[in-house]
């Protein structure tokens, strides 16, 4: 059985600057793995060529998901396909109701796939019961897109997008990023809802905190564009220990 | 299918430079002879069988406009009109005095039918294919010069509300006609009103006597044919005491290489406690991507809240012509009366808007609102130009404004230019203005989402215009945001 998601010796550059120099991560079915590294190591960049973000240029290996070469697909194929990106920061969408632009995403989806579109009765349905577990009121979901929403419920509406659509890679950027420990609790407690043997997941983060409430199948260490160490989740905890410090020099 | 979703699907289907109402119909016409003089206004006076006044009426204009200048301080840029070299009057070859809609020539239904409009009233009365409760709507369709069909003049009849060509108005109702045409837009205002006034083939009249609630929406579709051929009509509207009326306008012309003109004079009067809504989808032909051809769209529109209480709505969407010059306002002469202002103005190519309005508060408690959207795309540039002022007398006169622009790519210009003078210390002036960009962070969150490049810029556009759109009537609404994601179409990428 081949991978879900296979990275190989990938190298991206932003202008002139090579940000990823070689770069290495295979991702199977019904694994969690946290990527880890202090600012400017790659982690964001690599979560952004993953989900095709313009302004990167690939200049060397390869991206396969599910088999197929997911650098020759446009973002929205590459969503249609199943990778889901948690923004650490998501955008505000004036005018645009949260319910239609749920809507209107979840059938673009679908319509790519060749599947029907959802009917308005069992689309309604879905949310709300979705809603609910993330306790998301409906009042938000009227609400123009993330406007107005504090960190915690635009990291929730990110995990309620999530469960609608189903992805079978989802990526977290920073999820942690602005969350006081409630506001943390709730939406890691509705990841590990989907956590599925079908599903894959990369959990980016600079902190060992997060870890505790989504726990980790695997870890890796990136510093300086590649991955210097992967272990078992006790790396983690390693690493709030002795920081990233070693791993710089080893980079280096 | 959201709308965002089928507004998208129907821009797929499109070429970028493909304007969809770009088609030309081939039929007979009458024309006056090129060039504007005199003579050229006593034929279309003669034309028209008018009466007597009506020719002296625009002659008078006529006169007045050799001594206009053509106005500059717009910010548009256009070479020289030459007003000899275009026609003034052109129409069908039929008879425009038509008992029925099967007199009217079958090329001119064909080419209404393309557009969409429902002239064929007995079809839409059978009711065969009418949805529950859809409102219905009187057409009239004017062609050029001419206006070649009103539907549900029968049923208007009956309510007392006049709805008719102004052609025939002003032989069947000189009374009115008298009274009021040129009594918001003088003879004298601007220099394109001046030149409709003496050229001005047709238009609606309407006229809601006290009392009555209109009881459909009436509407009216403009469609230059003709190659060369200004555009010159005329609407007044009256809702008398108490009265209601809500009137939509839609106008579309062929694709062609040469500009064509378009000047028209809009005139409503609303006397106490009466309402006028007034809605435009304008969409006459933009030019090609190079900039090439494209209508010259220099309109006057004016509102006079006459009496107490009386009220006057504008709401425009205007996605089409090469040059925009158009400032629909509101007179706010009866105390507590109350003017608004709903705008949509999109560009795209090299189109240049410079739109806007001017409410006047000349009664006491008079209210004002402005909520304008300006979208530019491509290498356009997009103008909102506004004014309000208060008269000493005008206590407690409020406005409050609106204005948004939204820019896609960094070749178009957005500009805000308003005017806000107060005579008075009770007045209460508000403005807000934002201008900002769609962002690639936006985008690509939407497209992150399964959204296609096109759908996000549609998607964030309809959000962007949401107010203003909710002011339209249900059925142009669904048909503006199609026309918003057509108008943008090739504006990313």
């Amino acid at each position: 059985m081949s991978a879900l998601l296979e990275v190989k010796n990938l190298q991206v550059r932003v202008e002139d600057r090579e940000i990823l120099h070689g770069l290495s991560l295979t991702v199977n079915k019904g694994e969690v793995h946290a990527i880890m590294g202090p600012n400017g190591s790659g982690k964001s960049t690599l979560s952004h060529v993953i989900a095709g973000k313009p302004g990167y240029e690939v200049t060397g290996g390869e991206i396969l998901f599910k088999g197929e070469d997911l650098l020759e697909m446009s973002p929205d194929e590459r969503a249609a396909k199943g990778v889901f990106l948690a923004f650490q920061y998501p955008v505000e969408i004036p005018g645009v109701a949260t319910m239609t632009f749920l809507r209107t995403a979840l059938n673009a989806q679908r319509k790519a796939r060749g599947e029907t579109e959802l009917s308005t009765p069992d689309f309604l349905k879905k949310v709300r019961e979705v809603a609910a577990s993330l306790n998301i009121p409906q009042d938000m979901l009227r609400r123009g897109v993330n406007v107005g929403f504090s960190g915690g419920e635009k990291k929730r509406n990110e995990v309620l997008q999530m469960a609608l659509f189903q992805p079978s890679l989802c990526i977290l950027d920073e999820m942690d990023s602005g969350l006081d420990i409630d506001a943390l609790r709730i939406a890691a407690d509705g990841v590990n809802a989907l956590r599925s043997s079908d599903r894959a997941m990369v959990v980016i983060t600079h902190y060992q905190r997060l870890l505790n409430y989504i726990v980790p199948d695997y870890v890796h260490v990136m510093s300086k564009g590649r991955v210097v160490k992967s272990g078992g989740k006790e790396l983690a905890l390693e690493l709030e220990e002795s920081g990233y410090a070693q791993f710089e020099e080893q980079a280096a | 299918m959201p709308a965002e979703l089928e507004t998208v699907e129907r821009v797929r289907r499109i070429d970028v430079d493909q304007y969809r109402y770009g088609f030309e119909t081939i039929i007979e016409s009458e024309k006056a002879p090129k060039g504007l003089s005199e003579d050229t206004v006593r034929f279309i006076s003669e034309k028209k069988n008018e009466p007597a006044w009506m020719l002296e009426w625009r002659l008078e204009a006529f006169r007045r406009w050799q001594t206009m200048q053509e106005p500059t301080w717009a910010r548009v840029d256009y070479p020289k009109i030459d007003y000899q070299d275009l026609y003034y009057y052109a129409a069908p070859k039929k008879k425009p005095e038509l008992a029925s809609l099967d007199e009217v020539d079958p090329e001119i239904l064909k080419t209404y039918e393309k557009l969409g409009i429902p002239l064929r009233e007995q079809e839409i009365l059978a009711g065969v294919v009418r949805p529950e409760g859809e409102r219905r709507v009187a057409v009239d369709a004017v062609f050029d010069s001419v206006s070649v069909a009103t539907t549900f003049q029968k049923e208007l009849k009956q309510a007392g509300v006049i709805f008719m060509p102004i052609s025939e108005a002003i032989r069947e109702h000189p009374d009115l006609v008298k009274k009021y045409l040129g009594s918001v837009v003088p003879t004298s205002d601007n220099f394109f009103a001046t030149l409709n006034s003496a050229v001005f083939s047709d238009g609606s009249f309407v006229y809601v006597p006290p009392g009555v609630r209109c009881p459909m929406e009436l509407s009216t579709y403009f469609r230059i044919n003709e190659r060369n051929t200004g555009q010159f009509e005329r609407t007044l509207i009256i809702a008398d005491k108490g009265a209601y009326v809500s009137y939509l306008e839609g106008c579309t012309a062929p694709q062609r290489d040469e500009n064509q003109l378009h000047a028209a004079v809009v005139e409503l009067v609303a006397h106490d406690d009466a309402e006028i809504k007034y809605s435009t989808v304008q969409n006459w032909y933009p030019g090609n991507s190079e900039g090439k051809g494209g209508v010259y769209n220099f309109v006057t529109k004016r509102g006079d809240c006459r009496g107490r209480n009386s009220k006057i709505s504008w709401t425009q969407v205007e996605t089409g012509s090469a040059i925009t010059w158009k400032y629909p306002s509101c007179i706010l002469r009866g105390d507590n009366s109350r003017g608004e202002f709903y705008s949509i103005a999109i560009s795209n190519g090299y189109q240049q808007v410079d739109s806007g309005t001017k409410m006047i508060h000349l009664g006491k408690n008079t209210t004002s609102r402005i909520i304008s959207k300006g979208i530019a795309a491509g290498k356009s540039q997009n103008t909102y130009r506004g004014l309000v002022s208060a008269h000493r007398k005008a206590l407690g006169a409020r406005n409050f404004t609106a204005c948004d622009s939204l820019l896609i790519g960094d070749k178009c210009g957005a500009h805000t230019v308003p005017y806000v003078e107060a005579k008075n210390a009770s007045a209460l002036f508000e403005h807000e203005a934002t201008t900002s960009k769609i962002s690639e962070d936006v985008l690509f969150y939407c497209v992150q989402r399964g959204l296609s490049q096109e759908e996000a810029v549609g998607l964030v556009v309809n959000g962007f215009v949401k107010d203003v759109l909710q002011q339209l009537p249900m059925e142009f609404a669904v048909e503006a945001q199609k026309l918003i994601s057509i108008s943008l179409e090739g504006s990313v990428g």
